[in-house]
């Protein structure tokens, strides 16, 4: 009996490469290649006046130097926006190589190709630019305020404003028992991955193909833009994604000036070149993401159950707009969580600043949404006085109600409705879990020695597996090795070892026959990309259908070779047999053979297939009409929406009273991605989300000072977390799987994220009685709003406790 | 060109002369001269980790050392600690215990636990955890990094006591 792969905690088959240093990320590629560097604005906002290069013409190693007046045709034209919008009315967006203006510190203005790196940046250190300075609109209230403009034709710094409304909002909001307002703000933050963003590209000249490699997290949309830009055919260009060092977001942006660059100049020199962004660089060029400004007004009945919801934010989206607003629309419509309020309307301007652009990172306008939505609950339950836990639960949507229409339209243009979910399972699990119900206890007894805990709780609900689509090409060899490839990207999920555990019980073969390949799209042309929690879903699913279709044809071949039904058959460890004659058998591999009629008889197992083995039917074609040569099973999984997770998380943290320390005791997560393919990756994205949480509610953020320097640029200043500063986690799973897709998958890459400032907010405030409203919280600010607290500029909260010990 | 320097090195057992500019960084060296490639550059200014090697059986950054400086020494690179066929106790258990995701920092996790493990043999949860803290990853929350330098150290000494035994209590 075949072992169920399915469900099982399977250890990583790409593990053994990754630990002996047998991985290969981009800048392990292209030992002999051209390496390029850049001259970047030092400024946030200015003219660019005069470019002189003399000086570095000399430099030894020198190749190339570009500015944009040397770039041709559309290689010099602005970069696309990627996803336009109606309410996106003014997008903007850079170009590869700055022209007339730069909008941000980090913006790319000369090109150099040298020898090597070394010589690269040599010669880009001699390169002289004059600017002549314009006012930087650094921060949202700057932006808003409009005062100075990042582009002088976007009236506002406005690129985009969007208005939905769910019920008549006003007339609930009049009719409300209660009433509370809140102002809410988070900063930002950035996915920081190890490994940065890095282009390799090779010409062959002889055959008029480009081949690039990108650590990107899309092979095909960065094949189709470099395409496009360099005026190449599509079937000229091949994009591969090696090893990838983590993502988080940052690497769907594209195509980045530097993936147009370096093949072009790879082309023009014909010469393999090679960029690697070094950590100033993806500080200052990549993305950044979470800052925003809200306005929540909320409408509740005496029992807490929210009657009307308006929600106004002001998102940062940074100097350009390339990927759109997908960031604030998934804000405006997640951050319903779990919940249904009577009544919602919801409206944000999308504004400009010279900082660096706004892309999704993980969570991806989702944990500012829950952040709102959950500060929310805890005013309501403090006005109230009712149990934090209770007003949620009074506010879920219960799984009879599933599938729920929330009457919005979502992130992929479909509307907002929810698959499935058991909210008020996962809270009796949370509660269970962190011990809700005790906690009063333990902290009447933290107390008696001197000690400040507090109580937080975080719910959200995230759309994951959006579409169009992803696909799977199955090949199986002669010798039952089975070939999966799938176009999306891996950036550590254990995408090999998932797709192979589901590719090797729908086939019935050993796991270790099965190899995976993503991102490449010399194997699967057709792809969209991994981002928000998708691939587990999308390719998950394709990868399932594929191999259906080469099971089914497996069974064919071998039902015709052993002249029975193929009803009658069955696969197990990659053998068919009939069920119940178990005698009557042929390996997966020799269908394979039978599959594809052969002249010639290399080995063994071709002998087979030769025409002169066996007998054949001479009125019939060796491939029969709707038959084509091979064991393979190709298919595509295209949803009609999103499938949407959900969780809870608890945490317990400790304020010290007179320093302001903050230290998270303990971190509880109740996760519902569905069916799980390996609860151990599952376990392992919740951790790390959980990290990135911790790390955006407590550490992290992007300081820019007035005239837009990012001052905490490196990994000495940006406060990444080590392991000293993450919690254990304490993990419980519930699986609602989804009725959406075959294999009821949602996703989970994100989850673990989403919640954590919400929770951590929700936690200190319980700690410090007193109202926590801006993310990220250090302990220094958690000081001074101690001090404006007892200066009564901070109210209360209701149910405060004896937190005023010293 | 700048003026080169001759550089002795052994490298994981293995002698090697090169001529190098004084400026060539150790990690540089390592990866595009020596091609040894498993030794990673995440930040270049010694924070994150991800290139320590040891150097005549002490972790240190490669990132913050020139080759030169290296002249004479005995360098070990995560290419040292095991291969696929033949992995060694800190590579198993990263493996056993999902200890890595994107897999670019493990490298100098790695070579940072097995110089730590030949010193503590038995860390308590809390002391692994101080132990690698020195080192950043993105992907994994470290929970089960902390995991793996029990389970390797359960390795190392030979008993084949489930990991879970020592596991981390919450605070």
């Amino acid at each position: 009996m075949t072992t169920r792969q399915f469900g099982a905690p399977v250890q990583r088959r790409e593990d053994p490469r990754l630990v002996t240093g047998n991985g290969r990320y981009l800048d392990d590629l292209g030992h002999t290649a051209y390496e390029a560097a850049f001259v970047r604005s030092p400024h946030a906002h200015a003219r660019i006046v005069d470019i002189d290069v003399t000086e570095a013409l000399d430099t030894p190693g020198l190749v190339g130097i570009w500015t944009h007046e040397d770039l041709e045709g559309p290689v010099g034209e602005h970069l696309p926006v990627l996803i336009p919008h109606p309410a996106l009315i003014a997008p903007r967006t850079g170009r590869a190589l700055a022209k007339d203006e730069v909008n941000h510190v980090g913006e790319a203005i000369v090109f150099v190709v040298a020898e090597d790196r070394y010589a690269a940046e040599d010669a880009a250190a001699k390169i002289r630019v004059d600017y002549e300075f314009l006012p930087a609109v650094v921060g949202v209230e700057k932006s808003r305020a409009a005062t100075e403009l990042v582009h002088d034709d976007v009236p506002g710094n406005v690129s985009a404003h969007l208005l939905q409304e769910v019920g008549d909002l006003d007339a609930a909001m009049a009719g409300a028992p209660h009433r509370l307002s809140l102002d809410l703000s988070i900063e930002r933050s950035a996915s920081i991955p190890m490994e940065g963003k890095g282009v390799y590209a090779k010409w062959d000249s002889d055959a008029e193909h480009l081949t690039l490699w990108s650590s990107t997290q899309t092979s095909t949309g960065v094949r189709a833009a470099v395409a496009t830009r360099l005026g190449l055919p599509l079937a000229k260009v091949d994009c591969i994604t090696p090893d990838v060092g983590g993502g988080f977001g940052s690497k769907i942006m594209h195509p980045w000036p530097e993936e147009v660059l370096v093949p072009w100049a790879a082309m023009i020199l014909g010469h393999d070149v090679k960029w690697t962004e070094d950590r100033r660089e993806h500080f200052i060029s990549s993305t950044h993401e979470r800052g925003q400004l809200q306005q929540v007004e909320v409408g509740f009945d005496d029992e807490g159950r929210v009657l009307a919801l308006d929600v106004k934010f002001w998102h940062d989206n940074g100097a350009y707009t390339p990927y759109g607003i997908i960031v604030p629309i998934i804000t405006a419509t997640q951050l319903l969580g779990p919940y249904k309020p009577g009544t919602y309307r919801v409206e944000f301007w999308s504004l400009y600043t010279n900082t660096v652009l706004v892309t999704p990172y993980r969570g991806a306008g989702r944990p500012q949404g829950v952040f709102a939505m959950e500060r929310t609950m805890d005013a309501i339950a403090d006005h109230l006085g009712i149990d934090r836990a209770e007003v949620r639960s009074r506010n879920f949507i219960l799984p009879e109600e599933m599938p729920y229409d929330h009457g919005l339209m979502f992130q992929d243009g479909r509307p907002l409705k929810y698959d499935s979910g058991d909210f008020p399972a996962s809270l009796a699990k949370l509660k269970a879990l962190v011990g809700w119900d005790d906690f009063a206890a333990y902290r009447e007894e933290a107390e008696k020695h001197g000690r400040r805990v507090g109580l937080g709780i975080g719910c959200y609900v995230e759309g994951t597996g959006v579409g169009p689509y992803e696909g799977a090409h199955i090949v199986i060899e002669t010798s039952g090795r089975v070939n999966v490839a799938t176009g999306l990207t891996t950036q550590g999920q254990g995408h090999q070892t998932a797709f192979a555990q589901i590719v090797a019980d729908e086939l019935g073969v050993p796991l270790e026959s099965v190899h995976v390949t993503t991102g490449d799209t010399r194997k699967m042309a057709y792809a969209v990309g991994t981002f928000a929690s998708r691939a587990a879903v999308m390719s998950g699913n394709a990868v399932a259908l594929a191999a259906r279709n080469a099971r089914a044809k497996a069974l064919k071949i071998a039902a015709d070779a052993l002249e029975v039904s193929a009803d009658d058959l069955e696969i197990e460890d990659g053998v068919i047999s009939v069920t119940g004659a178990p005698d009557t058998r042929m390996d997966i591999g020799m269908t394979a053979v039978l599959s594809n009629p052969l002249r010639y008889a290399f080995d063994e197992a071709a002998k087979a297939a030769t025409q002169f083995a066996g007998t054949f039917d001479p009125d019939k074609p060796p491939v029969a009409d709707d038959e084509e040569p091979g064991l393979e099973g190709k298919d595509f999984y295209s949803p009609t929406q999103a499938t949407f997770a959900n969780g809870m998380h608890a945490a317990v943290v400790e304020t010290d009273p007179v320093t302001a320390e903050i230290r998270i005791l303990r971190y509880c997560v109740i996760h519902d991605c569905g069916t799980m393919i390996n609860p151990m990756i599952v376990e392992g994205q919740v951790h790390g989300g959980v990290a990135q949480g911790v790390g955006g509610a407590l550490y992290e953020r992007m300081v820019y000072d007035e005239s837009g320097q990012l001052l905490n640029a490196s990994f000495m200043d940006f406060l990444m977390p080590y392991a000293s500063e993450v919690p254990h986690v304490e993990t419980d799973h519930l699986e609602t799987p989804s009725p959406l897709n075959p294999l009821g998958i949602k996703g989970a890459g994100e989850a673990g994220t989403i919640p954590g400032s919400a929770v951590i907010a929700s936690a200190i405030e319980d700690a410090e009685g007193f109202p926590i409203t801006r993310m990220p919280i250090s302990p220094v600010e958690l000081w001074e709003l101690r001090q404006r607290h007892e200066r009564g500029e901070i109210p209360s909260l209701r149910r405060a406790h004896s937190t005023t010990t010293e | 060109m700048s003026e080169l320097f001759p550089v002795s090195v052994s490298v994981n057992g293995v002698a090697h002369g090169a001529s190098v500019p004084a400026r060539r960084l150790l990690s540089d060296f390592l990866r595009h001269d020596l091609r040894l490639t498993g030794t990673h550059v995440g930040c270049e200014h010694g924070v994150c980790g991800a290139c320590t090697v040891l150097l005549d059986g002490a972790p240190v950054r490669s990132c913050l050392m020139f080759a030169v400086q290296a002249a004479g020494h005995e360098i070990t690179t995560v290419e040292g600690c095991g291969t696929i066929e033949a992995m060694g106790p800190v590579q198993q258990a990263l493996t056993e215990s999902h200890g890595l995701q994107c897999g670019f920092c493990t490298p100098g996790f790695i070579t940072t636990i097995t110089a730590y493990l030949r010193e503590n043999p038995e860390p308590t949860a809390e002391e692994a955890r101080e132990a690698i803290s020195g080192n950043l990853c993105r992907c994994t929350g470290y929970q089960n990094i902390v995991k793996s330098v029990l389970r390797a150290a359960e390795i190392i000494r030979g008993t084949d006591a489930e990991a879970g035994d020592r596991q981390e209590a919450p605070a």
